[in-house]
């Protein structure tokens, strides 16, 4: 049989992960229409399947595909043990993105995740309910501020425009993903000097529960033998 | 591995020990809100409990333990004094690849009592050890009121006492705070930035040139803190020989009737401990006279701070002496405070503990893995 490698069926991140394979001396192409949701792989035994990249996590997870191409911040968000589930093939260079933690500007008196904790405190006794942080990577996040030890906070859910939740008095701070920061700083947010929660670049991903018979093996072998990583 | 009616058999004879005790047997909802739970135990009990969500009700989760239920109840009007017994599934999740349960027995004993704290300390403890007694189980103690009264100690600011105090259950952030507050660390640049700057310019100075005000937390808040802080900068460090004194506080291990020794000792460079060692000692009289052999008790000053956050005062574990990788068998502590927040006001002195009678059984089978 050979393997299975989901890659994200649209986009600019699509184009990029077939610039990186064929960089590499893998060709990738569409196969009929450019709406069809098919493609192929020349030079190496490999299956190739366009997938929403939300759902590359889970598909990994199942080890319903054995290789995928995601960002590091779905992957580490939405697999439990992560680690355990997958393992890191190649960091491929693109994608960057940062999970940060922002506060509105005018905080002038917090600049660290030190003050963030103690105006969390004195919020929770002024307001009478824990500080709200808006975002859409609960788990990265919880982990976070667990590890650093940030109490009296609440995450509340956000799956877009979470840069603009506090202005509209639903959050009080926000985490979530910026690459330069533009959008943040349109919103009068700053980012905590110590906030950086998760450097997210697009990464090739191996599923450890998928099928790794002798034919999988030696076709990964033959795939990382042209890409050239471990 | 067990058979579940054979698991609850074993948890009502163990029960029926608390019963005998004096409790009256009690049962609390499965679904309990979800609010109530994260207000008191913070966000991480979403990582640890099922959260499920009801169209009419909103957030709910699958009582991950009876402490808050069983609470609730009793400040509704219980009796007074009172002594309860629960047992029931409690709901956690675990992490990937651990093989623990995610469902489990859990079996109580709660005691709420005015009279004699210290009495109603040893009297659970000592029922814990009588119900568990033929396992090979190693015990430890602590006492979290210690703790709390050797911050109170500090020469140093309320404020500064206040943000140690909070951060009790959370030993990496308490360590860095005490860092700080010693001088050991030093402020960040942007911090010690700001403060020049709030010398310089004032407080309403800097904030007249703030970005645009957004944002539930106000400007007047901002105020307040940049004044906290400048008069957090002006406060002296807590002196090293303090310090000093508050480490070797936590880093306490011996057993019980040393430990004592050892805290009276400290007691000389820190008199404001006085009353919390005097607890303490009545505290190992009482457990003495429970017919607890105290010369061989552990007691752990550190023991507590990492569980969660509602235990105050005594606190206790039983463990496998044998299988140090199963979780505790049994563990329990203090929690007046708990009482006042759940209580509207009102407040009673209360503690308790839980047994899991699925490791009771199996350590009973021989406690091979």
């Amino acid at each position: 049989m050979t393997i299975r490698l989901g890659v994200p069926s649209k986009g600019r991140l699509m184009e990029k992960t077939f610039g990186w394979f064929a960089d590499r001396g893998v060709e990738m192409r569409r196969t009929g229409s450019d709406r069809e949701y098919a493609a192929a792989v020349d030079g190496v035994d490999v299956e190739l399947m366009l997938l929403s990249a939300g759902e590359i996590p889970r598909e990994l997870a199942a080890g319903r595909i054995h290789l995928g191409v995601t960002g590091s911040d779905l992957v580490q968000e939405r697999i439990p043990a992560w680690d355990q589930a997958v393992e890191v093939v190649a960091a491929m260079g693109f994608g960057h993105a940062d999970l940060v933690i922002a506060v509105p500007a005018c905080w002038i008196d917090v600049t660290s995740l030190d003050d963030l904790d103690a105006v969390a405190a004195a919020f929770r006794r002024k307001h009478g309910f824990r500080l709200r942080i808006a975002t859409k990577y609960h788990r990265l996040v919880r982990e976070f501020l667990r590890e650093v030890g940030v109490a009296d906070y609440q995450l509340v859910d956000s799956q877009g425009a979470t840069e603009g939740t506090v202005a509209h008095g639903t959050a009080e701070a926000i985490a979530d993903i910026t690459s330069t920061g533009e959008t943040l700083r349109a919103n009068h947010l700053r980012i905590l000097e110590d906030g950086l929660i998760h450097r997210s670049e697009a990464t090739l991903f191996r599923a450890r529960g998928a099928e790794w018979g002798g034919a999988e093996k030696a076709a990964l072998a033959d795939l990382v033998a042209l890409i050239g990583t471990a | 591995m067990n058979d579940k009616s054979a698991l609850r058999a074993e948890a009502a004879r163990l029960q029926a020990i608390f019963i005998a005790a004096g409790a009256t047997p009690v049962e609390a909802d499965l679904l309990l809100p979800a609010e109530t739970l994260l207000d008191l135990y913070g966000e991480d009990i979403r990582a640890r409990a099922y959260v499920t969500h009801d169209p009419d009700r909103g957030e709910l989760m699958l009582r991950p333990d009876f402490t808050v239920p069983v609470v609730q109840m009793h400040m509704q009007g219980g009796a007074d004094p009172a002594r309860y017994s629960y047992m029931g599934e409690v709901f956690r999740t675990q992490a990937a690849g651990s093989g623990r349960p995610s469902e489990y027995l859990q079996l109580g004993y709660e005691v709420f009592d005015r009279a004699d704290p210290t009495r109603a300390d040893a009297e659970v403890f000592a029922l814990f050890a009588k119900a568990l007694q033929p396992l090979p189980l190693r015990a430890v103690t602590g006492d979290i009121g210690i703790l709390t009264a050797a911050i109170d100690t500090l020469r140093t600011s309320d404020a500064r006492k206040a943000a140690l105090r909070r951060h009790i259950w959370r030993p990496r952030r308490f360590r860095a705070l005490l860092d700080r507050f010693t001088g050991q660390q030093p402020p960040p640049p942007t911090r010690a930035a700001l403060i020049a700057a709030l010398n310089e310019k004032g407080a309403a100075g800097l904030l007249a040139g703030a970005a645009p005000e957004i944002g539930l937390r106000s400007m007047a808040e901002v105020g307040q803190r940049l004044d906290a802080l400048v008069a957090d900068a002006a406060t002296p460090p807590i002196p090293a020989a303090q310090a000093e004194v508050l480490g070797s506080v936590l880093a306490l291990k011996a057993m019980l009737p040393d430990a004592l020794e050892h805290l009276r000792d400290i007691c000389v460079d820190l008199p404001g401990l006085t009353a919390a060692v005097d607890r303490l000692e009545a505290r190992m009289a009482a457990l003495s006279a429970a017919g607890v052999d105290v010369a061989t008790l552990p007691f752990e000053a550190n023991f507590g701070r990492t569980t969660m956050e509602y235990y105050d005062g005594f606190v206790f574990g039983f463990w496998s002496a044998t299988r140090a990788d199963l979780p505790p068998v049994a563990s329990g502590g203090r929690y007046d405070a708990l009482t006042r927040i759940l209580g509207n006001g009102r407040a009673i002195p209360a503690v308790g503990g839980v047994i899991r009678p699925e490791l009771v059984t199996q350590l009973t089978a021989g406690g091979a893995p």
